[in-house]
């Protein structure tokens, strides 16, 4: 507790949210000052789910660290997978890595952003009223479940992509069943967005709530789908232009304040919404190529630049990559001495995006005290650690 | 821009200072010392030629009772230019203080809280410093090279034992 009841004014109450209620999405305790209905002050009680990441990852080899990185933002383990293994590859000097692998990897990302957003959109329908879209996706993510499963054996924690390669090629047939995926799910994101986005009520409860101003989203390290609800055009994808996002077409949807201010709850569920369309995209075009010119051969081999002992020489690392949450940055220091490292510290996005919560529910209604946690798109496994 | 010539300008800047570089870091960072980093964090912030708006990472590394020092590393971005920078600070171990930057950067309020929580360096200044991540009544600073876990918390058993196989 920060607050004591001694330090309250007239009709103020501490009002503790979570940390069991489904709509602190996890273990996430808000300690709430009201006065009637109205927020006062919000102050956000982390670490139930920590389980010392930092601390672990500092007693092993780079590569039995990835199943640990999975179960950070573990709605999206692909993505941060992504990240880690790319750091791990630039710091050893590995690549560039066979065409094959990296658009395998874009794609099965791709697929996890799509699932990622799902969860969020549909759970924050369903934190505002709206229990059918979470059904609708909940319904579409198992598909992308079942792909991963088949992909990597495992339904939501891979440990697929590897320092230098990954686990296995794609199973035979993948492509053909994952653009027939793509086919069905292109005209469900359109009754999504029927359905809740555009919806009258969804559109009273969260268009005008919350609205974050662009300069006070860069300065509280706001990234992500979050940052370009506010309006700026940044998508590490497209900025750093890692793997091969370079070659592929996509846009960068921003929030423009269609229904009421730029940077409010519905501009930055409408932007997940767009992106999932996006992600649709790159995987049309990853499939394309996987069918194309990096189609599978023999010959090819997943695993060819896996080295035998990850050592990379001394130094200090950052590495970002765009998760579906944001900037998700690992910071590695190597002795150059063992495949340990002496220190590697994660920058989570969530973390980062929950800080800015008490700054956007200052004097709102408790309704919309919940439709702004729930635009933040929380996984308490990343905020913790 | 590149690293060289925001090193002369800052040097340019702050003749008095003792900036050093370290070019096997990526990105290229820049050593200072605890007593200079606001000044020079926040001219970095506001220099109209880098305008280093957003911080990405604040970490902190112990080097062990040996070396007897502690390190804060700030990752600074400039969403306008496109600029990185790394900034390194050596701070006494056995004297673990430096100023906080929460009133340049907000997003290094909770950074900052993590690094005290888990290596106990104290930010003066910073508005609320608090555990974050750990229980507020735990013991000792887990990331610390020389941290032991406390024997007991609440009656429950901090230590993990390998449990040996039981006959049944």
């Amino acid at each position: 507790m920060v607050y004591n009841e001694a330090d309250l004014k007239r009709g103020e109450m501490i009002f503790n949210i979570g940390p069991q209620h489904p709509s602190t999405h996890g273990v996430l305790r808000l300690e709430t000052i009201t006065d009637g209905e109205v927020v006062v002050d919000v102050i956000p009680h982390l670490g139930y789910l920590h389980r010392c990441f930092e601390k672990h990852a500092e007693s092993m080899p780079f590569n039995q660290t990835i199943p640990y990185v999975d179960r950070m933002d573990y709605v999206a383990a692909m993505n941060n997978e992504h990240a880690y293994v790319m750091g791990v590859e630039k710091m050893l000097e590995i690549g560039p890595l066979p065409k094959r692998v990296e658009y395998i990897r874009v794609l099965v990302a791709e697929l996890n952003r799509i699932a990622s957003h799902f969860v969020a959109i549909g759970t924050y329908g369903m934190d505002i009223g709206a229990f059918t879209p979470f059904l609708w996706v909940m319904r579409d993510r198992e598909h992308i479940m079942r792909l991963l499963e088949w992909v990597s054996g495992a339904r939501m924690l891979y440990n697929y992509l590897w320092v230098g390669g990954l686990y296995y090629d794609l199973p035979v047939g993948f492509e053909d069943r994952c653009r027939e995926f793509s086919q069905y799910l292109k005209p469900k994101l359109g009754y999504l967005e029927e359905v809740l986005i555009d919806n009258k009520i969804f559109i009273d409860r969260t268009a005008k709530i919350g609205t974050l101003p662009l300069d006070l989203a860069i300065n509280y390290g706001v990234t992500g789908p979050m940052l370009r609800g506010s309006g700026l055009k940044f998508d590490l994808r497209r900025v750093d232009g890692y793997s091969v996002y370079p070659e592929l077409e996509f846009d960068v949807p921003i929030g423009e304040g269609k229904m009421g201010e730029t940077g409010d709850c519905w501009d930055r569920t409408w932007v997940r919404m767009q992106e999932c369309r996006e992600s649709l995209k790159i995987i049309d075009q990853c499939l394309t190529k996987l069918n194309g010119d990096h189609k599978r051969t023999r010959e090819f081999d997943p695993r060819a630049f896996v080295p035998k002992k990850i050592r990379p020489k001394k130094q200090d690392f950052y590495v970002r990559a765009e998760n579906p949450k944001g900037e998700l940055g690992f910071f590695f220091r190597t002795d150059g001495k063992s495949d340990i490292p002496v220190r590697c510290k994660a920058r989570a996005c969530s973390f980062s995006n929950l800080s800015v919560l008490r700054e956007l529910s200052k004097g709102v209604m408790i309704s919309d005290l919940i439709a702004i946690i729930g635009s933040l798109d929380l996984v308490m496994g990343e905020v913790d650690r | 821009m590149t690293f060289p010539e925001i090193k002369s300008i800052l040097e340019n800047q702050f003749p008095d200072f003792s900036i050093e570089e370290d070019l096997d870091a990526r990105p290229n960072a820049v050593l200072v010392k605890p007593d200079n980093i606001i000044a020079i964090l926040s001219f970095l912030r506001n220099h109209e030629e880098f305008y280093f708006d957003s911080l990405s990472c604040v970490t902190g590394i112990d080097n062990g009772p040996e070396v007897g020092s502690m390190e804060i590393i700030y990752n600074l971005y400039s969403i306008s230019f496109d600029l990185h920078l790394m900034v390194k600070v050596f701070i006494a171990r056995s004297k673990p203080e430096i100023s906080t930057v929460s009133n340049l950067w907000r997003t290094a309020d909770w950074h900052e809280r993590e690094i005290y929580d888990l290596l106990g360096v104290s930010f003066e200044g910073h508005p609320d410093l608090r555990r974050i991540l750990l229980p507020a009544d735990w013991e000792g600073f887990p990331l610390r090279k020389d941290y032991q876990e406390q024997e007991k918390y609440h009656g429950v058993t901090v230590k993990y034992e390998e449990s040996k196989p039981s006959d049944n």
